[in-house]
Parts: structure tokens; C-alpha cells; sequence
């Protein structure tokens, strides 16, 4: 019982801290379910029923009504908590500090109710949702993964609305689905608990019959389960060239963003994930890449008029020799030194870049402009629409580097490396090769994207490069899973695409990735789509009981 | 002897001498020739010396956060810089409710002191709570888990405040008793400057005189030696890693208050700087040391305050104030890469790190 009164003391603070800097007020501006749930109010709902949850299953007892008193204890103290938060706000201005204890904030905490009748609503409503979380610790773990599938996709659907629904109203015969689907903000109540139910369905059936699916699928012949894969790859693939088409101006813009973070995290992601270097720099070599190519076919600057094609060699050359360069030094140190290291690096070379001293040569802080797009024949690259192609390009060819790479003697080399360096040495590995190897091709695929960022704005400013940017990457590959091709790709999307479609969200963007960080650490290091390996690793030491791994045995080593 | 010499060097020792030799170099010829063309004037010098032993003061005082930690747990707290950031800017509400009530005219001394201790509470409570929540269960981690940890911490500290106090600058209120100057001995003296490097002496060593005087303060040494034995001569670490974080977070709360008394301003992103460059500090005096801390802040602040007029101005170089950020992170990459024991530091950093 004094477990659950602290886990509800914890939600309680939580809600208020959220509640205080602004998110509730600010998400609650999107609906999930037209007129029954908005965003911040279902971001305050999670947080009851995840505390409820955590409750129950915290506490000696387990059996009987133990785990229900639990959770609804938790529940009614996170409620009285918001409540005191609700009654303070009433008599104090907390506007004097706390910017964002608006009135607004309370009429949404109190549902616009007086302030007896809103303390009973809040308590009430914090012990009603906390309780399902207990039902749903005690019922079977079926019936639990599909009820979190269900209200997980209804969220999703809600959430990711402006994506979804000019998608459908583009395709004929699904416009009507949309229509039937959303409002102007948020789901229709009929849709999402239509969606809720199909969904339900569709994982109740994948839980029943998927272990049957799966285990046809893996015995089918090697040529079948080839050409299967083939398959899938050209349909992926195929989506991939029509999507901006689908998407539109805007989406398609979001797709370039997260593209050329898919190169920066695959580049980092082998300084980091493959070879275990932690680099906090690595901007550096973006904005090497970006202002190699605005120096070279800017006429602002007027010292080179190459096109783009000719300067992208110099530039990805350009950051290639410069991760050697900056990789010399930092040879002998690992960890944490090595980390702060290349951070001073990447101020260094953005303080140098801002400064009135290079300014004839790199532009201060104005910057440079005019940087020339890229052509084929007639074609230049100029909207978001058509660079994506280049985007994708650069993508698919880096990650086939990446995955190449990763089964090369050299990528096992990284690993070795990654996992100890001085046995690695003993082992017959060079290490002062096979470490610059890994900043070169890192700093070769961070240039990359940074030639198609200039010639995409068109333009380049130091302030574009800052230490933001690196801790950005970072969080996209520890995310999406450290050394995890497809965990880049992931962690780029959940990271830079999910922010960009969510206006409300983009400013607490990084609020949200410190706690995303901090989280991940705490309960899942091994990231969103870990590499099969490190999974392993990681679980061990955790010392979990070992699950035998079933999927894919072969990819990652 | 000499062939044995020759085997072991190899061509980026090489490389990284002659990078040395040139950076050397490089400011002989700057100190030179700025001071033989002479357009800085004693006066000059003497008021940069001054402003770096101010600023020098404040990076030794957050730089004791980072390396008690560093000594007990062998990581960096990234996050540090938010434990600094967040008292002065919890106890700018205090500065200004006593500013707009005339309280912090009519008597300067009490007000500062009420604001010191708001800000070093604040400073304090963050810092403890960051090792409660984010750092203890992960002690047994690999070694990078924990400073991705306190990458994550340090944003997520930032943002919060951002969102609790909003994100503008807010200017701290001039305390009318610190303005002017003071004459000693013939002497100009910026009083708030004397005042910040007077309380920031105060301040440390008081807490040296804690760590090295006191039980606590030998425990705390004794935990940072050897974790295991000390368990076993009954010091209680849990209880140990908390006071280091403690006074970690005091020091920090209390340079914060110093470091709005001299640039009249806070704000959420205030710590990132003053953060990394106490690191600075802290790795320059030798990470895991106590007096090399200070003595590594207040290295830093002179070079950071002498180092653009006396290296680079000889060099021609514009407006070299600009790259006061970039010297001291010169000084930063220059220090782990060729003496990363630091000045005072014992051999941690190649045994730990």
C-alpha cells in the first residue's frame, strides 16, 4: 500500500510537471476523438492508467482484490494531486513564475467544472482509470497485448491525423473511409471505435494463428522464401518512388528532413554503433559537407562555380579527410573523454565558422546563399517533391554501404573493437586503422547529407550546426537501436518525422528526447529495433531469463 | 635505449607533436607580437586578469560538481550544467519579488543571502533528484549507458525549465550596493567582481575544508578510492554518492547566483557553456581532484579572459574576443589529448577511462 501511495505521489508529480510546462494545454488543442478526448487530455489519462499499472504490479499479494486496492489507490492520489494543483492555482497567481499556469490549463484540469465538484471529477476519474490498468494487469496476457494494440493504434490514428488523412483523401475510393474516419480534428467517436474493434480483431487473430503463419512461412523452401523476400523488397521499394507523389508538398518536405537524418544516423551509427566511439561532434562533419559545397558552386563567394555533381565528391572527400583529421587525435582515448573531445571539436569548428575572422572565406554569420541545386539534363532538384529522389538515393545507397560493411571483415572488426579494444589488439586488429576507417566513412556519410542540406536550402548558416544537431543524431540511432541499420531508419522517423507532423509537439521536441533518452537507458538500452546481438548482450546483463532468439539468428553477426 | 625508443614511436605521435609544436608555436608568435606592437596597456591586462579570476572562480566553483562525481562515480554528469542553471533561475522570482518589494536596496546583504540559499536549494534538490531517478539504477551499466543518461537529463532538465519558466532571457535585478568601484591602494577594482571572487574563495574552502576535515568528507574520499572496501569498513555508499551529489549541487547553486551577479542574466540554456567549460576545468586540474578543480577553473577563466588579446590579436585576427569560446575549448581538446591526468591529476584517467 505505501509502494502504491508513492507511485501515485510520483504520478501526481508528473501530471503537475506536465500540466505546468505547458504540454497538457498545448496538446490539448488536437483532438483524438472529435468532442470526447483531446491529445492532452489522453497524455494525462496514459500517465493515470501507467501509474495504475505500475501500482498494481508492485506489492506482495498479487492474488485477489490487492492489485485493485493498489491501482486505485494510485489512481485517487494522482487525481487529489492535480486537484491541489487545480485548488493552489485558484488562490495563487502561479502565473508570476510558472509561465504557462494559464487559466486555460485549469478550465481543461477541472473540466471547466467549480472547485468542489471538479475535486470530486478528479479524484474520481484518477481512481476509474486506474483501475482498467489494474483489470488489465490481472487478465491474461492476450486478451492484455490486444487491448494495448487496439487503444495504441486509435491513439496513433488520432495523433498522426494530419498524415493520414489527406493520404486517404488522395486515393478515391478511400477518401470516403477518411471522411467517415476524421473530422476536421480529431476521430469520429463511430470510427474509432470501429478502428479499435478491427484492430482488436486483427491482433486477436494474429496472436491465434501468427505462430502458425510464421512457422509456414519459415518452412518453405530457400528459392521460395527467397523470392518472398525479393518481393517485399521490390514492394517497398516501389512504394518508396511513388510516395511522394501520395504524399504531397508538405509530407514530402517531412520525408527529406527525416532522409537526411537517415544518413547522419547511418553515419553515426557506425562511429557509435558499429565501433563503439562515442561522437558528440559529429555535426562537424555535416556542416563540413554542406559548406565545402556552398563555397565550392556559390557565386556569392565567387572563388569556385562548380556545379553540384562536382562538388559533391570534393565535399563527402572533403568530410572524409576531415573525420581522419579529427580522428588522429582522439586515438588513445576512449569512453567519456573521447565524447567530450569531439564535442569541443564540433564547437570549435561552428565558433570558427561563425567568427568575423574566416568571414571573407566562409560568410560569418550571414551565412552563404546561392548555392546551386542539383540537375539531370533538364531536371533540377529544387521542391521537396523531387529532391526527395536525391534524398532517397543517397539513402539507399548508404545503407546497402552499411549493411555491406556490417558483414565485412572490417564491420566485425568494429565490433571487436566496440566490445574491447584491448582484447581486439591482442586479436591481430589494427586498431588505429580500422578506428579512422570508422570516422572516415561516418564523417563520408555526415558530409553526404550535408551537401544535399545546402543545396536543398540553398543556403548554409553556422547556426544550422550546432551541438543540437549531434545530440539529435545520437538520440535517432540510441533510439532506434545502436548498430541497428533499420533502428536508424526507425529512430529517425519516430525522432525528426513524428515532431515535424506534430506542430503542438516541436516545442518540447527535446523535452521530450531528453526524457526518451533517459527512458530508454532505463528499460529498454537496446533501442526501438535492436541489432540481434547486442540485444542478446544487453539482456544478459541484465540477467533476464534468456529467451531463446528465434528471429533471424543469422543477421547481425 | 634509443632503438627501443624508435620502435615504439609511430607516425600519429608524430602527427600529434608537430600539431602541438605548431598550436605552441602559434602563440609565441601571437604573445609577441601583440606584446611588442603594444596596444593593450597595463590597466588593460590588470582589469582581464581580474575578470578571469571572477569568471575563473565561478567555473572552479561548478567545476567541484563534476569531479566529486567523477570521483565517486566515474562518469561525467553531463547534466551538471542544468543543476546550475536551475538555481539562479528559480531564485531570479526570488531576486525580483525583493527587488519590486525595495527589500534588496534597503538591505543588499540579507536579500543575497535569501536568494543564495533559494538558488542553492533549488541546485541541490535537482541534483539529488537526477541521481535518485536517472543515475542509481544504472550504476552497474556499461559505461556509456550512464552518460547517454545524462545527455537525456540534461535536455529534459533544460526543457523543463524552459517550460516552467519560459524562454526568454530574463535580466537579474541590479543590486545597487555591488555597482562602482572600490580603490585599493591605488588600485580599480569592480566591486562586484571583488565580491564574486571573494565569496566564491569563501565558498570553497569552506566545502575543502568539509572533504578533507570531516568524517563525511573522508568517507566521501574513501568511497571515490575504493567503492568495495569502503562497503566494507561500513561506509554506507548510497548515503556517500548522495552527499557528493549534494554538495555538487551547492556549489553549483551558489556560482549560479555569482555568475547572475556578473552577467546580469539568466536563462534556460544559461548551464550549457559554463557547463562544459568547468569540465574544462575539472579535466584540467585532473578529473577526480578537489584543489585541481579550482585551481583548473581558475586557470581557464584567465586564459579565457587574457587568451584572445594576448594569443590571437599578435596574429592579426578580427575581432578575437569572438573565439574566447573556442580557446577554451582548445585548451579542452589540448588537455585530454596530451596530459589527460590533467595538472594535479593522479593516473585516473588511464586506469578508469
Amino acid at each position: 500500500m505505501k509502494e502504491a501511495l508513492k507511485i501515485g505521489l510520483i504520478g501526481g508529480v508528473i501530471e503537475i510537471l506536465l500540466s505546468l510546462i505547458g504540454m497538457v494545454e498545448a496538446f490539448a488543442q488536437r483532438q483524438i476523438v472529435s468532442q470526447v478526448i483531446s491529445m492532452g487530455h489522453s497524455l494525462l489519462l496514459l500517465t493515470v492508467i501507467f501509474m495504475g499499472y505500475m501500482a498494481a504490479q508492485r506489492g506482495s499479494p498479487d492474488k485477489g482484490v490487492a492489485p485493485f486496492a493498489r491501482g486505485l489507490l494510485a489512481g485517487l492520489v494522482t487525481g487529489a494531486l492535480v486537484f491541489l494543483l487545480v485548488l493552489i492555482g485558484s488562490v495563487v497567481r502561479l502565473r508570476a513564475v510558472f509561465v504557462n499556469a494559464s487559466p486555460a490549463l485549469y478550465e481543461l484540469l477541472s473540466f471547466k467544472q467549480s472547485l468542489p465538484s471538479a475535486a470530486l471529477l478528479l479524484v474520481a476519474s484518477g481512481g476509474v482509470a486506474a483501475l482498467p490498468a489494474a483489470l488489465m494487469f490481472r487478465s491474461p496476457p492476450v486478451f492484455k497485448r490486444v487491448l494495448i494494440t487496439a487503444l495504441g493504434s486509435v491513439l496513433v490514428a488520432g495523433v498522426l491525423q494530419d498524415l493520414l488523412r489527406p493520404t486517404f483523401a488522395a486515393w478515391g475510393p478511400l477518401a470516403g473511409i477518411s471522411t467517415w474516419l476524421f473530422t476536421a480534428n480529431g476521430l469520429t467517436l463511430h470510427g474509432a471505435v470501429t478502428l479499435g474493434l478491427a484492430v482488436s480483431l486483427a491482433s486477436w487473430f494474429w496472436a491465434f494463428r501468427g505462430e502458425a503463419i510464421r512457422s509456414h512461412v519459415a518452412k518453405l523452401p530457400p528459392s521460395q522464401k527467397k523470392g518472398l523476400r525479393f518481393g517485399s523488397l521490390a514492394l517497398f521499394v516501389a512504394v518508396l518512388l511513388v510516395l511522394p507523389q501520395i504524399l504531397g508538398l508538405f509530407l514530402s518536405e517531412v520525408l527529406t528532413i527525416v532522409g537526411l537524418y537517415v544518413l547522419l544516423g547511418l553515419g553515426l551509427n557506425i562511429v557509435v554503433g558499429f565501433a563503439g566511439l562515442l561522437d558528440l561532434g559529429y555535426v562537424a562533419f555535416f556542416a563540413i559537407g554542406a559548406y565545402v559545397t556552398a563555397l565550392l558552386t556559390s557565386p556569392e563567394l565567387g572563388f569556385f562555380s562548380f556545379t553540384f555533381w562536382e562538388a559533391l565528391p570534393v565535399a563527402i572527400a572533403a568530410g572524409v579527410i576531415a573525420g581522419v583529421l579529427l580522428g588522429i587525435p582522439v586515438l588513445k582515448m576512449r569512453g567519456d573523454y573521447l565524447a567530450i573531445t569531439t564535442l569541443g571539436f564540433g564547437e570549435i569548428i561552428r565558433i570558427l565558422v561563425l567568427s568575423d575572422f574566416l568571414r571573407p572565406w566562409l560568410g560569418g554569420a550571414q551565412g552563404i546563399g546561392k548555392i546551386a541545386h542539383a540537375t539531370i539534363g533538364r531536371i533540377e532538384f529544387v521542391s521537396p517533391q523531387q529532391i526527395y529522389y536525391l534524398i532517397l538515393a543517397g539513402c539507399l545507397l548508404v545503407v546497402f554501404i552499411s549493411v555491406r560493411l556490417r558483414d565485412s571483415r572490417l564491420g566485425r572488426a568494429w565490433k571487436a573493437i566496440r566490445e574491447d579494444e584491448d582484447v581486439a589488439q591482442a586479436m591481430g586488429i589494427n586498431l588505429v586503422v580500422t578506428k579512422l576507417l570508422a570516422f572516415a566513412t561516418g564523417a563520408g556519410f555526415s558530409a553526404l547529407s550535408g551537401a544535399i542540406f545546402a543545396s536543398k536550402l540553398g543556403s548554409v548558416y553556422p547556426h544550422s550546426f550546432n551541438v543540437m544537431i549531434s545530440i539529435n543524431i545520437l538520440c535517432v540511432i540510441i533510439v532506434g537501436g545502436m548498430g541497428s541499420i533499420p533502428g536508424a531508419i526507425v529512430g529517425s522517423m519516430a525522432l525528426v518525422g513524428l515532431p515535424e507532423l506534430l506542430r503542438e509537439f516541436a516545442e518540447y521536441r527535446l523535452f521530450v528526447y531528453g526524457a526518451a533518452l533517459v527512458a530508454m537507458m532505463l528499460l529498454r538500452p537496446e533501442g526501438l529495433w535492436p541489432e540481434a546481438v547486442r540485444r542478446r548482450e544487453l539482456r544478459e546483463e541484465v540477467a533476464e531469463e534468456g529467451q531463446p532468439d528465434l528471429e533471424n539468428p543469422s543477421s547481425g553477426s | 635505449m634509443p632503438q627501443r625508443w624508435r620502435e615504439r614511436i609511430t607516425p600519429t605521435d608524430v602527427i600529434m607533436w608537430f600539431i602541438g609544436a605548431a598550436i605552441i608555436g602559434l602563440i609565441l608568435v601571437g604573445s609577441t607580437a601583440t606584446l611588442t606592437r603594444g596596444p593593450y596597456t597595463a590597466r588593460h591586462w590588470f582589469d582581464f586578469i581580474i575578470f578571469g579570476l571572477a569568471q575563473g572562480s565561478i567555473y572552479a566553483l561548478i567545476a567541484m560538481g563534476y569531479t566529486m562525481v567523477y570521483g565517486t562515480l566515474r562518469m561525467i554528469n553531463f547534466a551538471h550544467s542544468e543543476v546550475f542553471m536551475a538555481g539562479p533561475y528559480t531564485a531570479y522570482f526570488v531576486a525580483a519579488a525583493l527587488y519590486r518589494s525595495g527589500f534588496l536596496d534597503a538591505s543588499p546583504a540579507v536579500s543575497m543571502i535569501a536568494v543564495l540559499f533559494v538558488s542553492m536549494g533549488t541546485s541541490t534538490l535537482v541534483a539529488v533528484l537526477l541521481e535518485r531517478i536517472a543515475y542509481r539504477p544504472l550504476r552497474m551499466a556499461p559505461r556509456l549507458v550512464p552518460l547517454i543518461t545524462a545527455i537525456g537529463a540534461s535536455f529534459f532538465l533544460q526543457y523543463t525549465f524552459r517550460g516552467l519558466y519560459g524562454s526568454g532571457f530574463q535580466a537579474y535585478p541590479v543590486v545597487k550596493a555591488l555597482e562602482g568601484q572600490w580603490n585599493l591602494a591605488g588600485v580599480r577594482l569592480l566591486k562586484f567582481q571583488l565580491v564574486v571572487i571573494l565569496s566564491a574563495a569563501i565558498l570553497m574552502a569552506v566545502l575543502y575544508a568539509f572533504v578533507q576535515r570531516t568524517r563525511v568528507g573522508k568517507a566521501i574520499r574513501a568511497v571515490s578510492e575504493d567503492k568495495e572496501a569502503s562497503a566494507l569498513m561500513g561506509i554506507d555508499i548510497d548515503r556517500m554518492i548522495v552527499t557528493t551529489f549534494v554538495i555538487g549541487g551547492m556549489a553549483a547553486g551558489a556560482a549560479g547566483v555569482l555568475y547572475a551577479l556578473m552577467f546580469k542574466q539568466v536563462h534556460f540554456f544559461m548551464g550549457f557553456i559554463p557547463g562544459i567549460k568547468a569540465f574544462t576545468a575539472a579535466v584540467l586540474g585532473g578529473i577526480g581532484n578537489i584543489p585541481g578543480a579550482m585551481l583548473g577553473g581558475i586557470f581557464l577563466g584567465l586564459i579565457e579572459s587574457i587568451g584572445p588579446s594576448l594569443f590571437l590579436d599578435g596574429l592579426g585576427i578580427v575581432a578575437p574576443y569572438q573565439l574566447k569560446d573556442a580557446i577554451a575549448f582548445t585548451v579542452l581538446v589540448l588537455v585530454l589529448i596530451f596530459r589527460p591526468t590533467g595538472i594535479l591529476g593522479e593516473r585516473l584517467a588511464v586506469k578508469k577511462a
